[in-house]
């Protein structure tokens, strides 16, 4: 089971915090690779929050590949972040030619489309790169969106953090999210590792989810082109979280209700029973049935946790206001958060879904049985 | 037989049967119960011949032999009276002195069962044992990726739906909008399947209603069945039981005149209306309830005179296409009752079939498609049309579903499934692996008599005399000396064992798995087969 870390802050963060909560928590991941979410930038982003910032790894071959792509379509870079790594890669890590996060400036012709059609063409865009990429192998792509970095590698995640120098004023951010990973495959994909993202929700998931095949099928079916990849059968929870809300329109309180619906007599009880009955049969293929703990961000930079029916995966939230963090254990939390008020220390059952809101203020707890809010 | 007797094309030996009936003289006490019970008076009383030679000891004394008389059974010859092998004489013996035993050739019987040129007519399903379903295994268990899940002791939610279900989107704009909803029942996955009230006889259609209401309101077990082509009891169209049941209309709109006056009258809506295009006992050809079983009762209930045979004609007649057929006909029976019943149709496992559900996509008031494969049972057919004619039940399901899939419909459109659904026995398995190639629900029938009422019909030929009335179990009866063999009551409770046992096993399936909070439509990674070809057909994995 691998082991995730999640943390808002008021004031940006760097990831090392991140990396430091899974190392504590070493037993639960194999050091076979982490994954990096970074979400309201701090550094030299905090001025371009508009500008979107492609993040992955090249080849020298790729690199070159990837300018003439996005010159031709008319993006010029505003901004990145040099890697100077020493020589040799420590032991598990593999050499790469160039760790990308590069700030582009839209091309001139774009201005005026809305957020919406930015996001649709970005999307498409990083899709087209991952495309690019694995047909020659020379580039992986992880995201293209405003104010979002992420960084994946195979190996130990401190050890990463260390040669990749992640404790740089540059790289710390408001919103980080990280997992270490607990390798059952024998061959690890970039592309398998969490967190996921698509078109501004990102999400990271412990344990197996054996409903993959149906929810793939389902996802597939939709018509939606960032419904793609699948290399992890958790990628589906992104999906799902982004059909949910941008997709049907609903809130965060909903995304619960479609991956573990309330069952039995409490879906009769519920206030908002005859629209919860109706998303359950519509979205029945979308149920999730693994023991899994998600945690997510979304773009208003909220985060959040959910849990899986049985609540089989561990999790836990706390802090102070101005800061929180979710956790897979406590000892996660203490390393980061010592000095927070314990008693105040949350775990989300199975009804819960435990929520950030933008303003770090205080965990929001939605329980499955509370009425949801107006749809609107 | 006396040589100057001729030799006619259909003279047979006991050895040219199919079934030999074995009988021992030292056990027999000639009480009579065998030749009593015969459904088909295979044996009688038989009084033998034998001559015994008695060899004096004494050197003078010459030997001598006598000729005496004994009595015992024997089997008749003639092809209309063969043996079925039902053993029903088995059952009834004290002494364990008589049993039917398997020819150990293939039978002559074969040849000559069509005198006066009216080919075999019978019951039961295809005469070919075992099937693909049962060598279908499930082979992704989780262990120490995921823990397994308890069947014994986690939450479960073992339900499908039958109904057109929006997608997400359009559900959620017609709730906004106050819109239409299409009724979508949450059903039990498994289904009673269509058997009439008439091919039945009344205490096991009773049995079964009554295992069916105490399974609803007892158990909270949301069991469905259907009626099958045979009309309804009035007392049953007015009560709250008929949430319970599936009506079916089919070609003969047997009883149909007494459900439409009944409307009004009704308490509850029914779950669904099951129009039948197709079965796969007999693809392609009608209902037949022969003449034998017609009684008073039966033809009270189906509207029709006494002691007639009932052809349905193998279309419904009014109908010349599809649209007629799905369009029109559904529309209409989801319009009696106010566009509040589920409508589908049902139609034998045929290559055409994938032609009729996109159709269906297109309908939005088609509420499902029920298929029913190669092996499903009938209470009558001609034997051609069930040994012959009809289409596997897998690899029709499997298309049906991934034709779905392709069109992002497989949750709008439930496919339930049926014919030979535990065949051998394996009823859980059968059904989950059917639902793991993406039926929604599955449909028994022969199971059901079999394990709820003692059926005796195999695949091997036995029995199968559901057609003329004379079941030895009171099943498919309609002669009270015979049906009060059998006891509603009891057959109620064989349903609940049926089905509660049932339920265990599929937890048992579906936990190892790692799935308990909704049924696994469609999880076609958790299934293996050692058979190269058919994973590939199936699109499952191949395992040895």
């Amino acid at each position: 089971m691998c082991r995730l870390f999640a943390i808002t802050s008021d004031t940006p963060v760097s990831p090392l915090v991140a990396l430091n909560a899974l190392d504590v928590m070493r037993e639960g991941h194999d050091g076979s690779g982490v994954g990096l979410f970074l979400r309201d930038l701090g550094g030299a982003f905090d001025e371009m929050k508009d500008a979107p910032i492609l993040s992955g790894i090249f080849t020298k071959e790729g690199i070159k590949r990837l300018d003439t792509f996005m010159m031709n379509l008319g993006f010029m870079t505003k901004y990145k972040i040099t890697f100077k790594l020493p020589k040799q890669s420590p032991e598990g890590v593999p050499k790469r030619d160039m760790y990308l996060i590069r700030a582009y400036e839209y091309p001139e012709e774009w201005e005026g489309r809305s957020f919406k059609e930015l996001g649709k063409e970005l999307m498409n865009i990083r899709l087209m790169l991952r495309e690019m990429g694995q047909e020659k192998q020379d580039m992986i792509v992880f995201s293209l969106w405003p104010d979002v970095i992420m960084i994946k590698e195979i190996g130990d995640p401190l050890t990463v953090g260390h040669y990749l120098q992640l404790d740089r004023e540059v790289l710390k951010a408001r919103v980080v999210m990280a997992q270490g990973r607990q390798n059952t495959n024998y061959a690890i994909n970039l592309y398998a590792c969490h967190p996921f993202f698509v078109e501004g929700f990102s999400t990271m998931t412990n344990g197996e989810n054996t409903a993959f095949v149906p929810i793939r099928e389902f996802l597939k079916s939709r018509g939606f082109p960032g419904y793609s990849g699948f290399q992890s059968d958790s990628e589906v929870f992104t999906h799902i979280l982004h059909y949910t809300m941008a997709g049907l329109g609903l809130d965060i309180e909903a995304y619960k209700h479609i991956i573990t619906p309330l069952q039995g007599t409490d879906i009769e009880k519920h206030p908002n029973a005859p629209l919860l009955k109706q998303l359950k049969q519509s979205c029945r293929s979308m149920i999730i049935d693994g023991p899994n703990c998600v945690i997510g961000s979304l773009p208003d930079h909220s985060l959040f946790m959910v849990q899986d029916r049985k609540k089989l995966r561990p999790g836990v939230v706390g802090g102070r206001p101005g800061q929180y963090a979710f956790s897979s254990e406590i000892c996660g939390l203490d390393a980061v958060i010592p000095d927070r008020d314990k008693s105040k220390d949350f775990q989300p059952m199975h009804l819960d879904t435990a929520i950030i809101g933008p303003d770090r203020q205080e965990i929001n707890i939605c329980h499955q049985t509370d009425p949801l809010p107006l749809l609107h | 037989m006396p040589s100057n007797r001729p030799i006619t094309p259909s003279s047979l030996s006991v050895k040219d049967l199919p079934w030999q009936i074995h009988w021992n003289k030292d056990k027999c006490t000639l009480c009579g119960s065998c030749t009593a019970v015969c459904p088909v008076n295979a044996i009688e009383l038989g009084v033998f011949r034998k001559r015994i030679v008695e060899t004096e000891l004494g050197i003078n004394s010459s030997s001598s032999s006598v000729f005496k008389v004994y009595h015992g059974v024997r089997q008749k010859t003639d092809p209309a009276y063969s043996c079925i092998g039902c053993a029903m004489c088995s059952q009834v013996c004290p002494n364990d002195a008589i049993s039917p035993i398997k020819s150990d050739e293939a039978g002559k019987l074969a040849f000559h069962i069509n005198r006066g040129g009216q080919p075999r007519r019978r019951g039961g399903r295809r005469n070919v044992p075992g099937g693909l379903l049962d060598q279908i295994k499930f082979i992704r268990i989780s262990m120490l990726t995921d823990p397994a899940l308890d069947a014994g002791r986690h939450e479960f939610e073992l339900r499908t739906l039958l109904g057109r279900v929006l997608p997400p989107e359009e559900s959620i704009a017609h709730f906004k909008s106050n819109g239409w909803i299409p009724p979508v029942r949450e059903i039990y996955p498994l289904i009673i399947g269509s058997m009439s009230f008439g091919a039945l006889s009344p205490p096991m259609w009773e049995g079964l209603q009554m295992g069916v209401a105490y399974l609803n309101e007892e158990i909270n077990m949301p069991v469905r069945m259907c009626t099958g082509e045979g009309g309804c009891p009035p007392r049953l169209l007015r009560s709250r039981f008929l949430q319970y049941v599936i009506l079916q209309i089919a070609s003969g709109y047997f009883g149909w005149d007494e459900i439409i006056h009944a409307i009004p009258k009704m308490k509850v809506d029914p779950c669904a209306i099951e129009i039948k295009y197709g079965q796969g006992a007999k693809p392609g050809d009608g209902g037949l309830l022969m003449w034998n079983k017609v009684n008073k009762l039966i033809a009270a209930i189906r509207g029709v005179p006494t002691g007639v045979s009932l052809p349905s004609p193998p279309t419904h007649q009014t109908q010349y296409s599809i649209e007629e057929s799905v369009a029109k006909m559904i529309q209409s029976m989801s319009m009696a009752w106010g566009f509040r019943v589920p409508v589908y149709p049902k139609i034998s496992a045929t290559s055409t079939a994938l032609a009729v559900l996109n159709n269906l996509t297109r309908n939005s008031y088609a509420a499902g498609l029920a298929i029913d494969g190669e092996d499903g049972g009938t209470g009558a057919a001609y034997d051609i049309s069930m040994n012959s004619m009809g289409h596997p039940i897998a690899t029709n399901i499997r298309d049906s579903y991934l034709n779905l899939v392709a069109l992002g419909k497989q949750n709008e459109i439930p496919l339930f499934a049926g014919g030979g659904v535990g065949k051998s026995g394996n009823l859980a398995a059968n059904a989950a692996a059917l639902i793991m190639l993406g039926a929604s629900g599955v449909q028994i029938g022969k199971y059901i008599m079999q394990a709820a009422a003692g059926c005796l019909g195999s695949e091997t030929d036995r029995c199968n005399i559901c057609n003329i009335g004379l079941c030895p179990k009171g099943i498919t009866s309609q002669d009270p000396r015979i049906y009060r063999r059998l006891n509603a009551e009891e057959v109620a409770q064989r349903v609940v064992d049926v089905y509660l046992s049932f339920d265990t096993e599929l937890k048992k399936i579906v936990a190892p798995l790692g799935r308990s909070t909704s049924l696994p439509i469609g999880m076609s990674d958790a299934l293996g087969i050692n058979d190269f070809n058919v994973s590939e057909r199936l699109n499952i994995k191949y395992v040895v």
